[in-house]
């Protein structure tokens, strides 16, 4: 599904060799071989299992080996309830997982809180306050289909990675605020939420469009604060 | 069925060995926060109790102060109090005494305050992670 790019100026050797730059091959190989962190915490994680499984089959698009171990896996889908038990495990399994890595907040508990939003005392309102996020896909839970379009949004982040480019390893991540205090407390009106939340009321205050509307996964790094790259996402 | 705190273990264990009874299962421990009664705060707690032997069930109830909540544990008499008691000890504050290992089940090991009774409030953060409200 990558399409390489042939670089190769000559019309004479065009169709014969073919050139390309080192991070287009890098690229299209971590691309098309994502390995996530089997890393289910609630009802989400059935919704991951079905996407794994023989009918949504997230094998055909590149991805799919499970890993049960941080250290094999390049992708943590963050699918279900994230508590504030589960927070620290949650923030040592990111750290132990080898760079580039990438991460999918899957449905409305993992991406503020979801229906704990206001009285769920227990429940860390999003899981970026933890660990940087990658791509937020709302949904209670998402659906398969909404998973995959998700995983197409991280393998195009894939592609956009430069070796050269450590930017993103070095700049501390936004999400860090909460634990190291200064920093900006994330912004409730960057808008990266809209789901059926956001029709309860307490949830959409100022968070999006809130309804019904359904607007797809959205891609968290972009243009969102210091730190993030600022380039659009291609479509 | 209503029963004092102080009668509790015994009539515990009544309820277990008497033929008649023959409450084999503890099929559920809860506890209510009443702060509001008209003879002092209370905490309720409800004991389910099963007899697969005689079919029938019992609920007993055991009104403790609210502020000083104690009762003996009967973690000896049915296994299964072991966590149902862990349980209504963290989110309530009910001590259970006699119990072998009183600490927290569902929330974490250093979590303050027990989230069930009708006073509590929310940190505002724990262990650095804001509680944000939208």
């Amino acid at each position: 599904m990558s399409e390489l790019e042939n670089r190769n100026p000559d019309p004479l050797t065009k169709n014969v060799v073919f050139l390309t730059a080192v991070d287009d091959i890098i690229n299209a190989t971590r691309a098309n071989s994502v390995w996530p962190l089997t890393f289910g915490l609630a009802c989400c994680a059935i919704e991951m299992m079905a996407t794994g499984a023989a009918k949504y089959d997230i094998d055909r698009f590149g991805s799919g080996p499970f890993r049960g171990t941080p250290r094999q896996s390049d992708l943590m889908i963050v699918a279900g309830t994230v508590t504030h038990k589960m927070a620290p495990r949650v923030k040592r399994l990111y750290d132990q997982m080898p760079e580039p890595k990438y991460v999918i907040a899957m449905g409305g508990c993992v991406i503020r809180g979801g229906p704990y939003v206001k009285h769920g005392y227990h429940v860390v309102k999003g899981v970026d306050l933890l660990v940087p996020v990658d791509v937020y896909i709302p949904g209670c839970p998402p659906r398969p289909e909404a998973l995959l379009e998700g995983l197409f949004k991280v393998q195009k982040l894939m592609k956009r990675e430069k070796i050269l480019d450590r930017t993103r390893r070095t700049t501390k991540p936004e999400v860090y605020h909460a634990v190291y205090p200064g920093l900006i407390l994330r912004n409730a009106e960057d808008g990266i939420w809209a789901n059926h939340w956001g029709s309860q009321g307490e949830a959409a205050r100022g968070v999006g469009g809130g309804g019904h509307r359904w607007r797809g996964p959205v891609c968290g790094r972009q243009g969102r604060g210091v730190g993030r790259r600022g380039r659009a996402l291609p479509r | 069925m209503v029963v004092k705190a102080e009668a509790w273990a015994a009539v515990a264990g009544l309820c277990r060995d008497d033929s008649r009874l023959g409450f084999d299962l503890l099929s559920c421990i809860t506890g209510v926060d009443y702060p509001e009664r008209e003879d002092g705060a209370e905490i309720e707690v409800i004991y389910n109790l099963d007899s697969i032997a005689n079919h029938h069930e019992l609920t007993v109830k055991v009104k403790l102060p609210r502020d000083d909540p104690r009762i003996a544990s009967v973690e000896e008499i049915w296994r299964t109090a072991d966590w149902h008691e862990r349980e209504t000890y963290d989110l309530l504050g009910v001590v259970f005494e006699g119990h072998h290992n009183l600490v927290r089940i569902l929330c974490a090991e250093d979590w303050v305050g027990h989230p069930l009774r009708k006073d509590y409030e929310p940190p505002d953060s724990f262990h650095g992670i804001k509680n944000v409200i939208y």
